[in-house]
């Protein structure tokens, strides 16, 4: 089942997803990755505040290609997740509510997940071609020095994602797997 | 698999990168020992070349110059990582394999004893692929190396992605443990991007190297299915 989402997530939106949901998102997404997670942790822990209203708001952990002439963004997938791991509880008890990546998630992540209710999406890795298409507008918002890993403001329309790690405790990645393994139970 | 397909079609038609994470440049060189490089410096042209693909093809740049402090990006994906090889004849070969950081970061290098065996390596390949999972963005393809030294079977390893797919190791004993392995890793249920499927890899390419008595050295290496590489000989 495909639901369409417009943003920013409310609390019944996320209610109302349940791991393995197919999800189209339109709205603002920002975009983070390693080294602007690292600066914002950095930032935090000086008493400043962060570069954008984290509250409400979906981190995307990826790092574009650069755009050809005519284009908004270039290839645009996600990078794998629990690189991400060692900041993001701090970041959901600031308000984060949805993250954007590939790949499991550390067990202090799933925690904050399920006590702050925020939802964890993947999308398809090494898909980039085809998701700059959902992409319609992209703003720097800071750190530009940082180059492919710089925040940015993303306006997306219809950006398909999938729920790996809802409130209720369901991960995808543990359920896929049960459902088809035949080896190693 | 329907949606990677339809980014293949995208990336084709309109000459974008596959994957946003292009990669560092893996560059293997087999350069003839007739031959004779003349008018500059064989790392420099490589990198040269590395240089102008990333720039004029609109390619992420992906290196960052200090590893662990600065991390300051070198803006033009340089340097490569030049693996070269003297061989007999008179040409040079180049194979170019750009490596996305998320499947290299899943490598793993394991010093089996020499009495481990057969089920030992079956059973590392299967507990790595399981750990890996969704990480390395499957249906992946699995290099294997072993044998050799700790650096030798690592470069079995990534040389054994290179292998046009549905071919099998010359030496049929190691053709069928690359079978074996296949079937085995396709029952983990990992699948498609981590999903549950029964593709979570398209083939397990194996290369093996003769070893010191005291040692089997395992290393395995990862190419996601955005598998890119290319060769040619002057």
């Amino acid at each position: 089942m495909q639901k369409k989402i417009k943003l920013p997530l409310t609390d019944e939106d996320i209610a109302g997803l349940k791991t393995g949901d197919n999800v189209l998102l339109s709205g603002v997404i920002y975009v983070a990755r390693d080294a602007a997670h690292k600066r914002m942790i950095e930032t935090l822990n000086k008493g400043q505040s962060l570069p954008f209203e984290i509250s409400g708001q979906i981190i995307y952990y990826m790092g574009p290609a650069p755009a050809k002439p005519g284009q908004v963004i270039g290839s645009a997938g996600p990078t794998t997740s629990y690189r991400m791991d060692p900041f993001t509880p701090r970041l959901l008890e600031l308000g984060l509510k949805g993250m954007i990546g590939k790949g499991k998630r550390t067990p202090i992540v799933l925690d904050a997940i399920k006590k702050y209710k925020a939802i964890y999406f993947a999308t398809i890795g090494g898909a980039g071609a085809l998701l700059s298409k959902s992409i319609k507008k992209v703003d720097i918002v800071a750190y530009k020095e940082l180059g492919a890993e710089a925040i940015r403001r993303l306006e997306v329309e219809d950006f398909p994602v999938t729920v790996i790690n809802d409130i209720y405790g369901g991960d995808l990645y543990d359920q896929g797997k049960a459902k088809y393994r035949i080896i190693g139970k | 698999m329907a949606q990677i397909i339809k980014n293949a079609d995208i990336a084709g038609k309109e000459q974008i990168a596959l994957c946003q994470d292009c990669g560092t440049a893996i560059v293997f060189l087999e350069l003839g020992q007739e031959a004779h490089i003349i008018g500059g410096d064989l790392v420099c042209a490589v990198n040269e070349g590395v240089r102008q693909a990333y720039i004029d093809g609109f390619l992420r740049k992906s290196v960052v110059k200090q590893p662990f402090s600065t991390r300051v990006n070198t803006e033009d994906n340089t340097p490569a990582i030049i693996h070269t090889d003297i061989v007999p004849g008179d040409r040079l070969k180049i194979i170019v394999m750009p490596k996305g950081g998320g499947a290299e970061n899943m490598s793993r290098l394991v010093m089996l004893t020499p009495t481990a065996g057969r089920q030992s390596i079956i059973d590392n390949v299967l507990k790595t692929v399981d750990e890996v999972g969704s990480n390395a963005c499957p249906p992946v393809i699995v290099g294997v190396g072993i044998g050799g030294s700790a650096e030798k079977t690592m470069i079995l390893a990534k040389k054994a992605l290179l292998r046009k797919l549905g071919d099998h190791n010359p030496d049929a004993e190691v053709a069928e443990l690359e079978k074996e392995l296949l079937e085995k890793v396709n029952m983990l249920g990992i699948g498609p991007m981590g999903y549950g499927g029964r593709t979570t890899a398209l083939a397990v390419n194996i290369e093996v190297f003769p070893s010191h008595l005291a040692s089997m050295p395992l290393a395995i290496n990862f190419s996601c299915h955005s598998s890119r590489h290319k060769e040619a000989i002057i």
